[in-house]
């Protein structure tokens, strides 16, 4: 009788706790290794080293950067200093702290600058994922920890890369790969804290200009795995962006180390 | 000691109202990102603390042993290209790309052996995320390799005293005449100055 009592006020409670969309996002450890990136770390043929790290286990959502846009009104898209996100920042919310109709909250949020997705993910006390975090977990499918050798996982990403950009984002909370992290390939691109260590579409705009003058260092890097044209297209998209670029496609998660 | 906090307060607010114009930063300023800086003597200092005057601005790393020489030669080249009535006019920063190595030590060795001015010169460094956000907003780009070393683009950038871009060059080891021309008109005394 007590036990049914003390349900009758916990079960509202517990209830509008679930509700909440500001609860603390969950993030999954993963165990990090040495690890084949079509991108090796010294330029030639060096394997990545990716320490353990935790990750987000979803993109964040309109609700979630709507709640830090309110806590943290200097990134209002009528705040926002124009050095750190263009002029399409968040556009596609009804108003400046009212995503509307058109942004669902359970959408991952979009439109989005480099700057914006590193201050929120300060805010989770978290930082954005370095680009080898992002391909290692990004390398799993449901079952496997890394299907990247699978021609049938790689058509999948590329099918997805096919979809019109126009089309409505779906919610977050897709299948989870065999890390149980979410929506790594197939919902929203995500910006990578270093997506400007990537050099591979590096223009030359001065011709007579040597390349070692351009990088100093070893020079542009090499690409491998070049049939992995699923990752290699997704880091060409990276390395093309400015830090206060955003696009209708382009949303983020957070990383925190171990 | 009781009253010495608030009358240092007091003074900051003072030496800090005058240091900031009264008008806001404008919004395409380099200056909006809070980048703390650590100079060669050890002194912190906002990036933004840099606003009024213009500012010759680099990244770069001092183990470097190919292009970073180079970067720093061709910002000496460029500041005695000036004209002699423009060059006390300009500051020359140059930020590290590795706050691992290039602690303050070896910042202000680097600049004694590169006999970089301390009155013209600040090498800085800044926290690792900071570099990442620094080199961002400049839009230079950089890697670390496993044996240390970086890839990084090359370029000086000039910022105006307000903190904007104003020009830029991928110029090194020789003088660019159109980039020396753009500091000319950004460092011109105004009319009504001096």
């Amino acid at each position: 009788m007590r036990m049914r009592q003390a349900w009758a006020w916990l079960g509202p409670i517990l209830l509008a706790l679930v509700a909440l969309p500001a609860a603390a996002a969950e993030y999954v450890a993963l165990p990090g290794g040495s690890f084949t990136s079509v991108l090796p770390a010294d330029g030639k043929d060096a394997p990545a080293q990716v320490a353990p790290f935790q990750l987000r286990r979803e993109p964040v959502t309109n609700a979630e950067f709507l709640a830090f846009v309110k806590s943290h009104p200097q990134w209002r898209r009528d705040k926002v200093a124009s050095i750190l996100a263009d002029a399409r920042y968040l556009t596609q919310w009804a108003g400046p702290d009212a995503p509307g109709e058109q942004a669902l909250p359970q959408q991952p949020v979009t439109r989005v600058s480099w700057f914006a997705a590193q201050a929120y993910c300060e805010s989770e006390q978290a930082r954005l994922p370095s680009w080898y975090e992002w391909e290692f977990a990004a390398a799993a499918d449901a079952t496997r920890r890394d299907a990247r050798d699978d021609p049938a996982w790689r058509e999948s990403i590329l099918g997805w890369y096919s979809r019109p950009s126009n089309a409505a984002l779906p919610s977050v909370g897709g299948t989870s790969n065999a890390y149980g992290v979410r929506d790594l390939n197939g919902l929203v691109w995500e910006w990578v804290d270093d997506f400007n260590a990537l050099m591979v579409a590096s223009d030359s705009r001065d011709q007579n200009d040597p390349d070692i003058l351009k990088f100093c260092g070893a020079g542009a890097l090499s690409l491998q795995e070049k049939d992995n044209y699923a990752v290699l297209m997704r880091i060409a998209m990276l390395s093309a962006l400015k830090a206060a670029d955003t696009t209708n496609n382009l949303g983020f998660r957070c990383a925190k180390s171990e | 000691m009781k009253y010495l906090l608030p009358a240092l307060a007091m003074l900051w607010l003072l030496l800090g109202g005058v240091a900031r114009a009264d008008t806001p930063l404008p919004g395409d300023s380099v200056y909006q990102l809070p980048v703390q800086l650590t100079d060669q003597d050890g002194r912190q200092q906002p990036l933004a603390s840099r606003r009024g005057r213009p500012q010759l601005l680099t990244m770069f790393y001092s183990s470097c042993q190919m292009v970073c020489p180079m970067i720093i030669d061709t910002m000496r080249m460029t500041r005695n290209a000036l004209d002699p009535a423009v060059r006390p006019r300009i500051d020359l920063l140059a930020v590290s790309f590795d706050p691992a190595r290039d602690d303050v030590a070896t910042l202000h060795d680097y600049a004694a052996k590169r006999k970089l001015a301390p009155a013209i010169w600040t090498l800085a460094r800044a926290e690792p995320s900071q570099v990442r956000q620094l080199s961002s907003v400049l839009g230079l780009q950089y890697r670390q390799l496993p044996d240390g070393d970086f890839n990084h683009s090359s370029e000086l950038i000039l910022l105006d005293a307000d903190g904007r871009i104003a020009a830029r060059t991928t110029v090194i080891g020789r003088i660019d005449p159109a980039f020396i021309e753009a500091i000319g008109k950004v460092a011109a005394v105004r009319d009504g100055e001096e």
